[in-house]
């Protein structure tokens, strides 16, 4: 199996589902001859041509607005905006049109898209190039919401975003498009949506991360393991509808909940996430569940280290967690 | 090095295409040659659009539906613009077209039990009376805040294009439309992939209560597209003739691979925004006469009665029909229950996900409210 790396196997994904499908066009601000900014989209141009790898005029609000009236029409487009922080000036066009198209037609119009999008930060890129804007999607009903951690899902979970017929915000986590690495098979699979991932089994405290940050957590839970506290890390991948099964059989075996995210705190996912485990497992809480996160401010330049959720703030959270 | 020429300074307004003149001859340079049959087709739809929306004011002023949003004095910019499209090409409404969409097929008792939101509409009760759907007809779905089918329609017929169908889109928007932000990205995607659709801006002077003085700067909306690259024309509005002969250009533009045209007709909301707005409060009733004059129905009304193809009759005859068709609409409507309960948790996605799942469940066994509907 060949190793790669996650702009690699998003590439993949990309180019078996344009090969496989007609209907499948991948348009965005310089996804054509350059292959992206960060040449996820590279070589796609060249082997389907510009009509179905289009490279789009600068504005968001352009590109998902055409990309709906695309889907309406019956193509099935994958979006590229070129970072998250970007993705503002489109967001009418996914709250009030994308999500709601199916609905507002009685089921005539079903508007399927993807919107990939890198996130986070942790690229020295400041305010306008580390965003992970999750929960203004989740909040949206008719949205599906993914993020994938390693390239294995990412070229699973997109394959299965394509084939998916509702709308989904793909997020990739920028900081680990090239360091995170791994086996991804040649063949098309699909790493089902919905579907959250046990990543290292522990009884004490369970851990749910997704995207960048769940390499954060599992550092973190290697080093409260030297300390004696076995954590559960539980990788996400589908953010919303998120995998409440998996995480609430974890927290009733481990009675307590550690959740980490880059977002700011205030309303973000981790928000949610404390209230769904807490209307069901309330009985079985040992501890006060703990959000790590990113602060309520603007994302910071020459700060970043201090205020993305690492290990150094997730390790003293766990292990305070645990012993509660 | 010879000089730079001086090109600023605005171009001169492009000429407004009228083709209905007051002597009830037709322009020959722009005549669609329209049949008498189409003619009195067209007619037909107009009266039925004028017609409906009387009765829909009164229905809502009445309290037996909460909304309408009409086209009166804008029926030839509509239902022209609508006749000159082919069966295959799309439509994309603004909220004003309910007329087009009946005449390309929409059953006015579908049309009624969204009125309504009953148990029969398309969608459920899920919008607001007016807001339409219907596929069947190549008439996309109405959205409330302005300007986003622009877009829309763009990527539908690029789609097409893609999947290389010839296939034109119809986008409707008001003046104030063109202030939006998918107004200009619209325009500018269409110009650059030169996709086939026909921007048609009904310029009807008021965005609710603001005059398109407040919209732009520029003399016309037409010339905005100069801007972008591809033609834009002016077209009396209220003229019909003149209106499926502009469309008509646009739509064989398209289908020539030319690429997107804007019309501005120019007509007059002789209305209210919608039943939620008085515009006694903005609007000079000195303002209405000019354009009570230029009424599209009276213009075409008295085309036809000069070749005897119409009279008071007739135009009774009509009436009644439309009156009688209304009336069993509006029982039919009425009678036919809300949507059911579970209703509200379907089309949201494909299939419910486990959190609609327990909410549907938590609405069903849970209290009603006092007042259901």
């Amino acid at each position: 199996m060949p190793q790669m790396n996650m702009v690699q196997a998003v590439n993949e994904a990309l180019r078996s589902a344009m090969r496989r499908d007609k209907r499948v066009v991948v348009m965005g601000e310089d996804v054509g001859k350059v292959g992206g900014v960060f040449r996820v989209t590279a070589g796609l141009s060249e082997e389907f041509g510009e009509a179905r790898v289009v490279d789009t005029p600068l504005s968001e609000n352009g590109i998902v607005g055409c990309a709906v009236g695309m889907a309406l029409y019956g193509m099935v487009p994958v979006v590229e905006i070129q970072f998250a922080d970007f993705i503002w000036p489109a967001y009418d066009q996914i709250v009030n049109e994308l999500a709601k198209f199916r609905y507002r037609s009685g089921g005539e119009y079903p508007a399927k898209l993807v919107i990939r999008t890198p996130v986070g930060g942790g690229i020295k890129g400041g305010h306008y190039h580390s965003q992970h804007p999750e929960s203004a999607f989740i909040h949206v009903a008719g949205l599906k919401v993914v993020c994938p951690s390693n390239p294995y899902d990412a070229k699973g979970l997109l394959l299965a975003s394509i084939q998916d017929p509702d709308p989904i915000l793909f997020f990739e986590p920028k900081r680990v498009y090239r360091a995170a690495k791994g086996e991804v098979p040649d063949n098309d699979y699909l790493v089902p949506l919905g579907v959250a991932k046990v990543v290292r089994p522990g009884r004490h405290v369970t851990v749910l991360a997704y995207g960048a940050m769940l390499y954060e957590a599992l550092d973190a839970a290697a080093k409260a393991s030297e300390k004696g506290v076995e954590a559960e890390v539980i990788d996400l991948r589908t953010l919303w509808p998120v995998d409440i099964n998996t995480i609430v059989t974890s927290v009733k075996h481990t009675g307590r909940l550690v959740v980490v995210h880059e977002a700011p705190r205030t309303c973000g996912f981790g928000a949610e996430l404390v209230s769904l485990v807490t209307e069901r497992c309330f009985y079985h809480l040992e501890a006060p569940p703990v959000r790590v996160t990113g602060f309520d401010t603007p994302f910071p330049y020459t700060l970043e280290m201090e205020y993305m959720p690492l290990s150094h703030r997730i390790l003293p959270a766990l292990l305070e967690c645990a012993k509660s | 090095m010879p000089d730079i020429p001086a090109t600023f300074g605005p171009p001169q307004p492009a000429k407004v295409i009228r083709v209905l003149s007051d002597d009830g001859t037709l322009d020959a340079r722009h005549d669609p040659r329209l049949s008498e049959r189409e003619v009195l087709e067209i007619y037909r739809w107009m009266v039925t659009t004028r017609q409906l929306d009387e009765r829909l004011v009164a229905l809502q002023r009445q309290g037996r539906i909460g909304f309408h949003v009409g086209s009166l004095g804008e029926e030839a910019a509509i239902i022209g613009s609508a006749f000159a499209m082919r069966k295959s090409d799309w439509l994309f409404p603004c909220y004003r077209e309910f007329g087009a969409a009946l005449m390309r097929g929409l059953p006015l008792q579908k049309f009624m039990d969204n009125m309504f939101g009953n148990a029969n509409d398309t969608v459920l009760g899920r919008q607001m009376p007016n807001h339409i759907t219907s596929r069947a007809t190549g008439f996309t779905s109405v959205s409330s805040p302005v300007g986003t089918q622009i877009t829309q329609a763009v990527g539908f017929s690029w789609g097409a294009k893609i999947d290389g169908k010839d296939l034109a889109s119809l986008v409707y928007f008001g003046d104030g439309a063109t202030s939006s932000s998918d107004f200009h990205s619209g325009m500018n995607f269409a110009g650059v992939f030169k996709v086939p659709v026909v921007f048609l801006c009904r310029n009807n002077g008021w965005a609710i209560s603001v005059p398109v003085e407040r919209q732009t700067a520029t003399r016309t909306f037409a010339e905005k597209a100069a801007a972008y690259g591809f033609p834009g024309v002016r077209v009396d509005g209220n003229d019909v003739f003149a209106m499926v002969s502009v469309v008509r250009e646009a739509v064989r533009r398209g289908e020539q691979g030319l690429g997107p045209t804007l019309i501005e007709a120019i007509t007059y909301r002789m209305g209210g925004h919608s039943t939620s707005d008085d515009p006694n409060r903005y609007r000079p009733t000195d303002d209405l006469k000019p354009w009570a004059e230029r009424d599209p129905l009276e213009r075409l009304r008295q085309y036809l009665e000069r070749r005897q193809l119409w009279d008071d009759a007739k135009e009774q005859a009509l009436i009644a029909e439309i009156d009688r068709n209304f009336r069993a609409a509006v029982a039919a409507a009425e009678k036919t229950p809300p949507p059911p309960l579970e209703s509200m948790f379907e089309d949201v996605y494909e299939k419910p996900p486990w959190h609609l799942e327990e909410q549907r469940a938590e609405v069903l066994r849970g209290p009603r409210p006092p007042s259901a509907h």
